[in-house]
């Protein structure tokens, strides 16, 4: 079968993000160790966190309804899902055309939802407090979001995922100023998508100046681990996407077992750089105070917009 | 070698009163300085009457009947309120309201002032005309907050942002202009002179010489007090000291319709008479109406005076958007008339406010008692600004009136109500001011008000009968606008 | 380089001039106002600069140069002397909040690229687009004086205005000639100069460089 080669890139790809997303994290983690002037705890410790979490008894609370069970689950496969559909290591994949960018935010979207819901489930204020802001910022950055890939879509004049990647991986080295404009804006949804500085700090242990955690306070044992595991693979597959969009060379098409070794050094050179720039930026700035998080929203949308615009300019 | 002394004269009397401007004869060198600028701008007019339109200086001055006139003009009323400013100011400084080194920045940035006015007037470079509009406003500035008065300070900060931003705008229609010339005549210098402009006009390309239009009458019109961007006005002319509102009132806001109409000579060469015309009628006619309106609802003599001139200048506007042999010398000599008259007005009031220590009109009374000069001085160039025959104000209103009333019949009603809002204002104000009730005793001297008579002399005289030379004059600059 | 390459070149600076005028929308902090307006005229220096190397034309690299002098070095300096006599720092409370500044803004950009392009047909190839871009940084500049309040973000307002239209000149006529420019840096800098003047002039009489203890003038008393 022809497409066998194109399932094996699929699943291999869709078992790639899965396993190397808490690496991912735990680079992030000794970067920013590094820039604090403090030793680094290993880079495999996220996969200990995940295996100790694993290994623990869950605690749920009484009125907790099956949306509270379900959620982690839940939003474990969206993520699963969204890493597994975009073009990280090969393009012209079977799920390729799935890969839809509206339907890719639509997905997000959707883990979003039910982690609010599971937050609201249990009745707690911690709770209401962090599905309130988290859907503040996600109301914000949906349009932002948007209006980025829109702007990627528009060059490429489609809004599949792949065929971005294959119009803009192959085309002559080019200075787009509409992709300039919507990569800043990009990263600004990537930190505010993320729970990252200035948004939210993830190393936060005070509830009032939680975003995210405070939606996950309640949960333990394989539920929270689940969740954690979930929001490293959602950075993956954002940076992923960023990389896609805008540094998209490297690539292999699918079935290419050749480019493959390309594709996988391409990838992971990239990823680290992200990851290393990520930590950079959080010891940059400070976290915002949450009611200038509409405001840095609101810049990343304009920005996306003006990017769009400028497409249309300088295109005539 | 005319045009160097011109522009030569103010810029030297600049730099020289920079350094001697506190002195106590600086207001004697002002005087002579302009006095000087007057006689090398009356040779000009005579050569270019003789000899007709010239270019100077590899092509970067251009003299033609339109510009000389008004740069006689200006030189003879930038002459007249430096005579006027000599003991005005130093009564002011005896009251303390400006001290010697303030008065040194007075004289020297009038004399640069009058420098950018010519500049601004002669030159033949469009980029350059419209260095020299900003410079004017530059030198003005800290003019109007000469006082330091809260006050004067908010007009003189309103006047430089407004008319900043105002310029702005000209400085994008001037590159669009750039733009359509460089298409035809090529990239450089040669490509701004408007004299070549001039000759290649039906072929500059009409998109964006439209657009340029716009620009640009935005922008000097916001330096001509054309409604609605005329904010800046009211307060600049009424709380500068009263010989920069003569200048600013009687001067400034001509050579902005200058820069206006040789713009507009322009673009009626590519697209046609209609589109600049109806945009310059439609300004104009909103300024006079305006104008007229709250011109009835000041309390400060200066300003009510002030929103005159833009009813005027809205006068002149709509006159020069009409059109036609008549309209256009209708323009030009309201601008002439509106000059003479309104600095006329403000040397009256100057002195008036200055022996009753306010510019309330509520507490000016009986100024015929106090001194008949003065009082007769504001009830005759009050006549004469409010078109009361047979000053010449009447003449050119009565002239553009019926060219309105020919071609644009729709718009009359309008301009005959506004005016007669404006003369029942003003006279209405200007009545009590005079006549009223006073105790005030009368004035020891009389105070020195020949230039105020001189002016309202060639009023009167341009109201009766119009030399020939100089109707042949205005009919040439007439023809030449179109 | 390729012609299409450095046309590339001028499009992104021109971009990131547009950016750094929308950036000075949202920007409360004086000083980073000041430093927005430097980055901004030396993307307009290195903009008039690659147009120089492309076409030629040896005003272009006077003019990129005087640019450099005047907006990058001077100009700044000047200003940062003014605050920190001013003591000047925040500017807080603009007339409308943030978020509604920058819609009001995109806007006004789409508008301005819409006047824009039917003339920008008519430009040379190399700067195109650029006029357009020009044209919504002047309305933003211009956005950007209406809503401010202290004085100091009016004036940059309006140095920015003066990039903004400079970057027109460049883009669509390749550069007005010489004398014009230098009539025009002359004019900037002077201004410049007199609005510092100013705002002494201001401080000491209302003691503050809050515009609205200046609107006490209205147009009926």
């Amino acid at each position: 079968m022809e497409h066998l080669p194109g399932v094996a890139f699929q699943v291999l790809q869709s078992v790639l993000v899965v396993l190397a997303a808490p690496l991912l994290m735990g680079w992030v983690n000794q970067c920013r160790a590094w820039l604090q002037n403090r030793s680094a705890p290993s880079l495999l410790l996220p996969y200990w966190t995940l295996a100790k979490l694993f290994h623990k008894d869950a605690v749920i609370a009484r009125d907790a309804s099956a949306i509270f069970r379900m959620t982690p689950y839940v939003i474990f496969g969206c993520m699963w899902l969204a890493g597994g559909i975009v073009p990280v290591l090969a393009t012209g994949l079977p799920f390729a055309p799935a890969a839809d960018i509206i339907a890719l935010v639509g997905v997000f979207a959707l883990a979003r939802v039910f982690s609010a819901l599971a937050a609201l489930d249990i009745g707690t204020a911690f709770g209401g407090i962090g599905a309130r802001r988290e859907m503040l910022i996600g109301f914000l950055a949906e349009p932002a979001m948007l209006m980025t890939l829109f702007t990627a879509a528009f060059i490429s004049g489609s809004t599949q995922l792949t065929t971005i990647v294959d119009t803009l991986g192959h085309r002559d080295f080019a200075i787009y100023p509409s992709l300039a404009f919507a990569a800043v804006a990009f990263l600004m949804v990537l930190l505010a998508e993320n729970a990252r500085i200035p948004i939210d700090n993830p190393t936060t242990h005070l509830e009032l100046t939680m975003l995210h955690e405070a939606m996950i306070l309640e949960y333990s044992a394989r539920h929270l681990a689940l969740i954690e595991w979930a929001m490293s693979i959602k950075l993956f597959a954002y940076m992923t996407i960023g990389i896609a969009l805008f540094l998209p060379w490297g690539i292999a098409p699918a079935g290419d077992w050749g480019a493959l070794p390309l594709a996988v050094g391409a990838l992971v050179l990239k990823l680290a750089l992200a990851g290393a720039g990520l930590s950079v930026l959080e010891a940059i700035f400070a976290k915002l105070r949450l009611f200038l998080a509409p405001e840095f929203l609101s810049t990343a949308f304009l920005l996306a917009v003006l990017g769009m615009l400028m497409h249309f300019l300088v295109r005539g | 070698m005319e045009v160097i002394l011109v522009l030569g004269v103010p810029l030297l009397g600049g730099v020289l009163l920079a350094l001697t401007g506190h002195k106590r004869w600086a207001p004697e060198l002002n005087a002579a300085m302009s006095l000087a600028t007057f006689c090398a701008s009356a040779v000009l007019t005579a050569k270019v009457i003789a000899d007709g339109p010239m270019v100077a200086l590899e092509e970067q001055f251009f003299v033609d009947p339109f510009n000389v006139f008004l740069v006689a003009l200006t030189a003879f009323v930038a002459f007249t309120t430096a005579l006027f400013s000599r003991p005005y100011m130093r009564i002011e400084q005896h009251h303390g309201r400006v001290n010697a080194a303030r008065l040194r920045l007075y004289h020297s940035a009038y004399q640069l002032f009058t420098f950018t006015m010519l500049l601004c007037l002669l030159s033949n470079n469009v980029g350059i005309l419209w260095v020299a509009m900003e410079g004017a406003t530059l030198s003005t500035v800290l003019l109007v907050s000469l006082y330091r008065t809260p006050a004067s300070l908010e007009a003189a900060w309103k006047y430089f942002i407004l008319c900043s931003v105002g310029i702005a705008q000209a400085l994008f229609g001037t590159i669009l202009l750039y733009f359509a010339a460089e298409k035809v005549l090529g990239p450089g210098g040669s490509s701004l002179l408007w004299t070549h402009l001039h000759q290649v006009r039906d072929q500059l390309e009409p998109t964006v010489l439209s657009l340029a239009f716009v620009f640009l009458l935005v922008g000097y019109g916001t330096k001509a007090g054309l409604v609605p961007l005329h904010n800046w006005l009211p307060d600049a002319h009424a709380e500068g000291p009263t010989p920069i509102s003569a200048v600013l009132s009687g001067l400034l806001l001509n050579v902005a319709l200058y820069a206006v109409v040789r713009s507009k000579v322009l673009v009626d060469g590519a697209l046609g008479r209609g589109f600049s015309g109806g945009l310059m009628m439609g300004f104009g006619l909103l300024s006079v109406v305006v104008g007229a309106f709250f011109l009835s609802r000041q309390r400060d003599i200066k300003r009510m005076f002030a929103y005159s001139s833009i009813e005027h200048m809205g006068i002149v506007t709509f006159a020069f958007g009409m059109g036609g042999p008549v309209a256009a010398f209708a323009g030009l000599l309201h601008m002439t008339v509106h000059s003479l008259t309104k600095s006329a007005i403000f040397f009256t009031v100057g002195h008036a406010t200055q022996k009753v220590g306010t510019q309330n009109m509520e507490s000016i009374r009986g100024l015929i008692a106090r001194s008949p000069t003065i009082g007769w001085g504001l009830v005759l160039a009050s006549l004469a600004i409010l078109g009361v025959p047979p000053f010449g104000v009447f003449t050119s209103e009565f002239m553009m009136l019926t060219t309105a009333m020919h071609e644009h019949s729709w718009a009359t009603p309008f301009l005959l109500v506004a005016l007669g809002v404006a003369f029942a204002a003003i006279f209405g104000k200007v009545q009590p001011m005079v006549f009223g009730e006073t105790t005030a005793a009368r004035l020891p001297h009389p105070p020195a008000l020949l230039p105020v008579f001189v002016h309202l002399g060639i009023v009167l005289m341009l109201g009766l009968y119009i030399p020939p030379y100089l109707v042949a004059w205005y009919r040439q600059a007439a023809a030449l606008i179109g | 380089m390729s012609q299409s390459m450095l046309s590339q070149i001028v499009n992104l600076l021109a971009a990131l001039l547009l950016l750094i005028a929308f950036a000075m929308l949202s920007q409360r902090r004086i000083l980073t106002l000041i430093k927005l307006l430097a980055w901004q005229g030396a993307a307009l220096a290195a903009s008039t600069l690659i147009v120089a190397l492309e076409t030629g034309q040896t005003h272009l690299y006077f003019s990129a140069f005087l640019t450099l002098i005047l907006k990058v070095v001077m100009i700044p300096w000047v200003l940062h002397r003014l605050i920190d006599r001013l003591h000047v720092r925040w500017d807080i409370e603009t007339m409308l909040n943030i978020p509604t500044t920058m819609l009001v803004g995109i806007g006004l950009a789409i508008f301005a690229f819409a006047l824009a392009t039917p003339i920008s047909q008519m430009a040379s190839a190399l700067t195109r687009s650029t006029l357009g871009i020009a044209l919504a940084s002047v309305l933003l500049s211009f956005l950007m004086m209406i809503v401010r309040r202290k004085a100091v973000p009016q004036v940059i307002g309006f140095l920015s205005m003066e990039n903004g239209l400079f970057l027109a000149a460049t883009s669509a006529t390749y550069g007005m000639p010489l004398v014009v420019e230098l009539g025009v840096a002359l004019d900037v800098l002077v201004g410049t100069f007199i609005f510092g003047i100013f705002f002494f002039h201001i401080r000491e009489q209302f003691d503050s460089l809050d515009i609205r203890h200046m609107e006490k003038l209205k147009e009926e008393d």
